[in-house]
């Protein structure tokens, strides 16, 4: 999942006695496990968040496109620009299909695409980084699509079910892309050159903290996490997931032969887990404002997508009028 | 080192026209792919709409999976004539220059605006389904095949690219005007679609590519069908044509496509996996 922060406008939680009839049947559903869909009754506030949550996923395989699409004219072989192609347009996909679920709760594509182009509506501020050279093509496979799955397992099983039957599908791609990116850093670091060993070096070097900070901020600076869990559109805690990923992440890491730009970074033998330096809190909060290395340049480049298109979608709409004037 | 050598000598060679007809038919095929592929890549996150995104991707990927097929072939004759090893299919998309691309120059025409783009893939798609359609039925076993398989995506993108330009045709004024400024623009590039050089009578002779007049006929016809329901005037047969891309003449706009898409091989020339 790409969402971060996504506000709940809910400040406390209700317990079930607290809750009139509709919304006691509501949440017990919801604590059995029983998938809320789109006929059902819910609350105002679930249905609002879980707005905000799906089109921020969404953006976010959209504004995704553009890191990736800054390499697909570069790919170095044939066989990495099929891939590379192949990945982005998986990602379109996810876009639409989610877009799709979005639909379901009465949300309209075009208005919340207009958010996302005013500012108004967010995506995943790992996509607000730019990419530099070849490698990162690998590195956003692997550590950026690792980091979105840690975060998409557990939505296979959040409580609407529009949603969650459309993480299933996402999770299969996301998993073959991770493999993938994993792959071309292996192939540089195995059989490359020093030119090229270099390359994933530094490609790890910038996307590792902002990789870390995908998750969110840490518990507890995290107001909307206690709503959000027990409506269960989110499973675990942000920092459970940046733990689960880091542990998966640094034997691969070490596997490659190479380092994370953390010297705290270190195997605790007692608790089995990997413990990490201070996540610089600043940065991320800049970037989730508007003020990353790329934030201006990918909103442009949607808006003027969508608006140089203008004129094309008006001529598919009114062409389609006459068809349909000519066939009466 | 060595080996680079014998590449660069193989691709010098090249340049010479020392190769096979055959080899240089296979050459035209996969850069027409190849160049036309890679317009698609320039066009990621330009999309008018989020479908079209997905649409003008699944075009590019199966451009670029034919190109790897016919210069794959390609560079197999190569090895065998030259006797030279490990020319392979990026060899020749990413370590040649553009007088030896072999591309018809409307592939390589720059994306415009979405009635340019749509324009030069629906002229080339016409005349790209009825080859692919004579090919399939090759005497070389291999072009057959690739054709065969080539051609129910072809199919899929003639079918798309006719859809847009008749939307376009008849949709508002403004498409109108832009669809018709478009088709008039690259219409000087389509006679190269049709012209039938020593090499391809080469082929034809060996009945390798199909009759080039049939060829011709249906090209015409499709185009004559799609912009008359488009409600678009159809530029004269007899206009002057800008040709050259099949013997190696290219217009400026090429020169920029290869520096962009070759630019990884060419600065790390010592790197031999990616």
């Amino acid at each position: 999942m790409y969402a971060q922060l996504v506000e709940t406008g809910s400040k406390k939680l209700k317990t079930l006695d607290e809750m009139g009839p509709e919304e006691r049947q509501f949440q017990e559903r919801i604590n059995d496990e029983i998938k809320i869909e789109p006929k059902n009754w819910m609350p105002d506030a679930y249905r609002k968040t879980l707005i905000r949550q799906i089109s921020q996923h969404a953006h976010s395989e959209i504004v995704g496109m553009l890191p990736e699409g800054n390499w697909l004219t570069r790919a170095p072989t044939l066989k990495r620009k099929l891939q590379l192609m192949a990945k982005i347009q998986d990602e379109a996909g996810h876009g639409l299909y989610l877009y799709s679920a979005m639909e379901t709760l009465g949300a309209d594509r075009d208005e919340e695409i207009d958010k996302l182009h005013d500012g108004r509506a967010k995506y995943s501020s790992i996509f607000n980084y730019p990419t530099l050279n070849w490698a990162d093509m690998g590195t956003i496979g692997w550590l950026v699509d690792g980091a979105a799955i840690v975060n998409q397992v557990p939505l296979q099983r959040t409580s609407y079910g529009p949603y969650a039957r459309a993480m299933i599908r996402v999770c299969k791609e996301e998993s073959f892309h991770q493999r993938q990116g994993y792959q071309i850093l292996l192939t540089m670091m195995q059989e490359g050159t020093d030119d090229q060993k270099a390359m994933v070096q530094d490609s790890i070097n910038r996307f590792w903290w902002p990789s870390l900070m995908m998750f969110g901020p840490s518990d507890e600076n995290s107001p909307n996490s206690a709503q959000s869990m027990a409506w269960k559109i989110k499973r675990h805690s942000n920092d459970e997931l940046r733990q689960r990923f880091l542990d998966q992440t640094v034997p691969q890491l070490e596997l490659l032969g190479c380092t994370a730009p953390d010297p705290d970074l270190k195997y605790n033998q007692e608790t089995g887990h990997y413990e990490f330096g201070e996540i610089d809190w600043q940065e991320f909060f800049d970037v989730v404002k508007g003020n990353g290395p790329c934030n201006r340049e990918r909103i442009e480049a949607r808006r003027s997508a969508i608006d140089n298109g203008a004129w094309v979608r008006e001529a598919a709409v009114a062409y389609a009028a006459k068809r349909q004037h000519r066939a009466a | 080192m060595q080996n680079m050598a014998l590449k660069n000598t193989a691709l010098k060679n090249m340049a010479q026209k020392t190769q096979a007809p055959l080899t240089d038919y296979l050459l035209r095929l996969g850069d027409n792919a190849l160049v036309l592929g890679q317009r698609h890549a320039q066009l990621c996150g330009k999309a008018p709409a989020l479908e079209e995104e997905l649409a003008l991707m699944n075009v590019g990927l199966d451009l670029f999976g034919q190109a790897r097929n016919w210069l794959g072939y390609a560079a197999e004759l190569m090895v065998a004539d030259l006797v030279t090893d490990n020319i392979d299919a990026d060899h020749l998309a990413f370590r040649r220059d553009a007088q030896d691309f072999r591309n018809l120059l409307i592939t390589e025409q720059p994306n415009g605006d979405f009635a340019d783009t749509i324009g030069r893939q629906f002229l080339f798609d016409a005349w790209h389904v009825h080859l692919l359609d004579g090919l399939a039925g090759s005497s070389d076993p291999r072009i057959a095949e690739v054709a065969a398989k080539s051609l129910k995506e072809a199919t899929y993108h003639l079918r798309r690219s006719s859809e847009w330009v008749i939307r376009l045709g008849d949709g508002t004024e403004e498409s109108h005007t832009r669809m018709q400024r478009a088709l008039d623009n690259l219409w000087q590039f389509t006679g190269e679609l049709l012209q039938v050089d020593e090499i391809d009578q080469a082929m034809i002779e060996a009945g390798i590519a199909p009759d080039p007049e049939t060829i011709a006929a249906r090209w015409k016809a499709t185009v004559e069908e799609v912009l008359e329901e488009a409600t678009l005037e159809r530029p004269s047969y007899d206009a002057w044509m800008y040709t050259g891309g099949k013997v190696g003449h290219h217009t400026e706009h090429l020169g920029f496509l290869l520096a962009e898409m070759q630019y990884l091989p060419r600065a790390y020339p010592d790197a031999t996996v990616w």
